[in-house]
């Protein structure tokens, strides 16, 4: 965790001062109705469907045990008693009382949080790899430079009203776990020939209605350079970027109507101006902020445990668990533990009081106290002694977090949806369970092996549809709501879009088009190792679309039929 | 009633701030009095107006490119940039490369929709006076240059980051 040193602490105790003034002005008829969103976005509020929603900060995903008590005791006081943790490694509460949010920001900074950024056209949260620190493929640890990042962004004073939302992203590792593909700025950690580190520099990645992969405008940037040159990078947008539409206003549209190597060189240009200017950074400042992170005091451990393999031997639950939700770590003698928050029937990313305190209690018996909350929204306890892993399990299955069902069919990327969103085309929540109860079969979905489902209530794609190898988009079609379904799109390294399948279909279709796809699947894959995504990639969506949609228009035909001899 | 924040203190004010009629041809000039000026007039009458016997300044629109004054900019007793609504961003940008880049030491006035709770970004992009909106309460607009005791970023007022007042280097990098 990084500490707040007296300043931050500070800038944040003034921001609940500033908003609760705010909402005072907002309250006494002041500000408008308008100026007041623009205010409020900016640190969370939304007015949604049935109540307000607050969207509070996790920054880079990372949470210590005692903030995620804080997080339980505002479900409780605040809220309905439970939270939802969102795809941008936030949380959000759906029901808390816009008189009362300055209160909730004022017991969140004492625990060194805030809703800053969260919404509204500015620089937000700087998401990361839910593994940095423990992977084993890491060269840097990215949490310290995403917190460089987040002191950079907060309240930048040249860029508090950009044309539109801004996201940026940062992967420390060779494995691509942060999607930076996919981001208004993606920074991706390299060494040069002489072992000098620096970023690769992505810009206009995106998903939303237009879906874009990032263009790459430099192949390396000397880390010193890090602020100015994303000054730059932003300076162009701020001046350049659309405001007359906002479907139009994100960077990537700019960047598109340039083209990359013209948007790149006006960068460039900029950047001539700001480099080796005062925003440089300096080794002082990375260790200073390397200092303020608290480190876990791992024990010198064998680097494997004969308990652990004596359970896995005798246990086939535990092994399930084992197989799909540990991963290596660096240190020998650890794992990383994913606790999913993807139970059948439970609304993928929602976590109630009681399990956000079990979490917490988890947390500090097994992983030093500390937690992250991955994109994937499931909470990952990533210092867990090998020797520990089955009680950990044991505990973490009674409290339904131990479904065995990390990186399947069923660990469902999904939004919120038209249950609670008011931008939403379509109900996400209710799709994502039909779909977990048709696959719950754990040997069935063992063998489909490793897949991507993600799911969106609309072209806003808060649940990443398009970078699902299966996605689902909530579309609205004469006021009815249907779902269209693409296939082929990926996150990570080899990062793509998906295509859609055919003509959408009504919510209680979608699990059998989801059945006949991996149906298709399993005849077709040439071996287990070959996974759907890489089937797809290999013989092309068009034999998928063909047993989808020929099958479904054969049973429309049987069903005419049928009438017609009725 | 509009009013103005000049050193962060309400100030009388006797500018004129001329704006382009509805279909967008040149307001007319007045014989006297302190004149702002939009940068198409600058453009076109630029003799007539340093031959007048008021002060003269100049304003700039959100899509208008500072470089295009940065030779001029000893002409002028002030420069304004004009915020066209509430989350029009890129006068901040404007501000900065007038100070930063191109050297403006006068008066740098927002214009515009510039209500109390941008002021303190405004201050930190270099500007130093507020036409503030209609409606706006003099005593709160003045008490939101202290919203925030200090900032991370390197500002016109405070031309160092944090990092580098924390750490006690002033030079760059490395």
């Amino acid at each position: 965790m990084y500490i707040y040193d007296e300043i931050d602490q500070r800038l944040v105790d003034e921001r609940v001062s500033q908003y609760r003034d705010q909402t005072r002005r907002f309250l006494a008829g002041k500000l408008s109705e308008d100026e007041f969103r623009a205010l409020r976005l900016r640190n969370g509020l939304y007015i949604q469907r049935h109540a307000p929603m607050l969207r509070i900060a996790i920054p880079y995903g990372l949470l210590a045990s005692r903030q995620l008590r804080k997080l339980a005791h505002i479900a409780r006081t605040y809220d309905r008693g439970y939270g939802h943790f969102s795809t941008r490694q936030n949380m959000q509460f759906n029901w808390p009382q816009l008189e009362r949010v300055p209160d909730i920001l004022a017991e969140l900074a004492t625990v060194q949080m805030h809703g800053i950024q969260t919404s509204g056209n500015c620089v937000r949260n700087i998401t990361t790899d839910h593994f940095g620190g423990v992977a084993a493929d890491e060269l840097i640890d990215s949490y310290v430079w995403c917190e460089v990042l987040r002191q950079w962004a907060m309240f930048h004073p040249e860029f508090s009203y950009l044309p539109r939302k801004f996201k940026i992203a940062v992967n420390g590792a060779q494995a691509d776990r942060a999607a930076v593909k996919i981001h208004d700025v993606g920074l991706h950690a390299v060494h040069d020939a002489n072992g000098e580190l620096g970023f690769r520099v992505l810009v206009g990645g995106g998903l939303g209605r237009t879906p874009i992969i990032g263009s790459v405008i430099r192949e390396f940037l000397p880390w010193q350079h890090l602020l100015t040159y994303l000054d730059a990078i932003l300076r162009v947008y701020n001046r350049y970027g659309r405001r007359d539409n906002i479907h139009k206003a994100r960077i990537k549209i700019l960047v598109k109507a340039r083209t990359p190597e013209v948007f790149a060189q006006e960068v460039e240009s900029e950047w001539a101006h700001l480099k080796d200017g005062p925003a440089t950074l300096i080794p002082e400042e990375i260790q200073r902020i390397e200092a303020r992170f608290t480190r876990s005091a791992y024990a010198k451990l064998p680097a494997t445990d004969a308990n652990l393999e004596v359970a896995l031997a005798a246990d086939r639950a535990f092994r399930n668990w084992h197989l799909r939700n540990v991963v290596r770590h660096k240190v020998p003698g650890y794992a990383a533990v994913t606790l999913s928050l993807k139970k059948t029937g439970v609304p993928p990313g929602d976590v109630t009081a009681e399990q956000m305190d079990a979490i917490a209690q988890l947390a500090d018996r097994y992983s030093f106290g500390e937690l992250r909350v991955s994109h994937e929204q499931n909470v990952i306890l990533a210092d867990v002694k090998l020797s520990d892993l089955h009680a950990l399990w044991q505990e973490a299955h009674a409290l339904g977090l131990a479904t065995p069902n990390i990186g399947m069919l069923t660990n469902i990327i999904c939004c919120p949806g038209g249950d609670f969103c008011s931008l939403a085309n379509a109900k996400s929540i209710p799709v994502a369970a039909a779909i977990q109860e048709r696959f719950d079969d754990l040997d069935y979905l063992y063998d489909i092996g490793e897949l991507d489902l993600n799911m969106s209530g609309c072209m806003n794609a808060c649940g990443h549809h398009h970078v699902g190898h299966i996605g689902i988009l909530g579309v609205d079609k004469q006021g009815a709501e249907y779902y269209q379904i693409s296939i082929g799109g990926s996150q990570g390294n080899d990062a793509s879009l998906g295509k859609v399948l055919g003509p959408s279909v009504s919510q209680a279709e979608v699990p059998g088009v989801i059945e006949k796809l991996i149906e298709f699947y399993l005849a077709h894959r040439v071996a287990d190792a070959e996974r759907f995504i890489d089937l797809v990639r290999r013989i092309g969506i068009e034999p998928f679309k063909e047993h989808v949609y020929g099958v479904r228009n054969q049973a429309a035909a049987d069903r005419r039929r049928q009438l017609a001899t009725a | 009633m509009a009013f103005v924040i000049r050193q962060r203190q309400i100030a009388a004010d006797n500018w004129q701030l001329l704006k382009p009629a509805a279909d967008g041809s040149a307001p007319a000039l007045p014989a006297d009095g302190d004149v702002i000026v939009p940068l198409a007039l600058w453009r076109g009458q630029r003799a007539d107006l340093l031959a007048r016997s008021g002060r003269l300044g100049v304003w700039l629109d959100g899509h208008e490119d500072p470089a295009e004054i940065a030779g001029d900019l000893a002409c002028f007793a002030l420069v304004a940039v004009n915020f066209s609504n509430f989350g029009d961003g890129r006068g901040y940008s404007i501000g900065r490369l007038l100070r930063e880049r191109y050297g403006y030491k006068g008066e740098l006035r927002a214009i515009g929709t510039v209500v109390r709770d941008h002021l303190y970004y405004m201050a930190g992009c270099g500007f130093d006076s507020f036409l503030m909106r209609d409606g706006e309460d003099p005593a709160e607009s003045l008490a939101a240059f202290g919203d925030f005791s200090d900032s991370h970023q390197a500002t016109v007022e405070r031309p160092l980051p944090l990092f580098r007042r924390r750490s006690g280097t002033t030079a760059s990098g490395h």
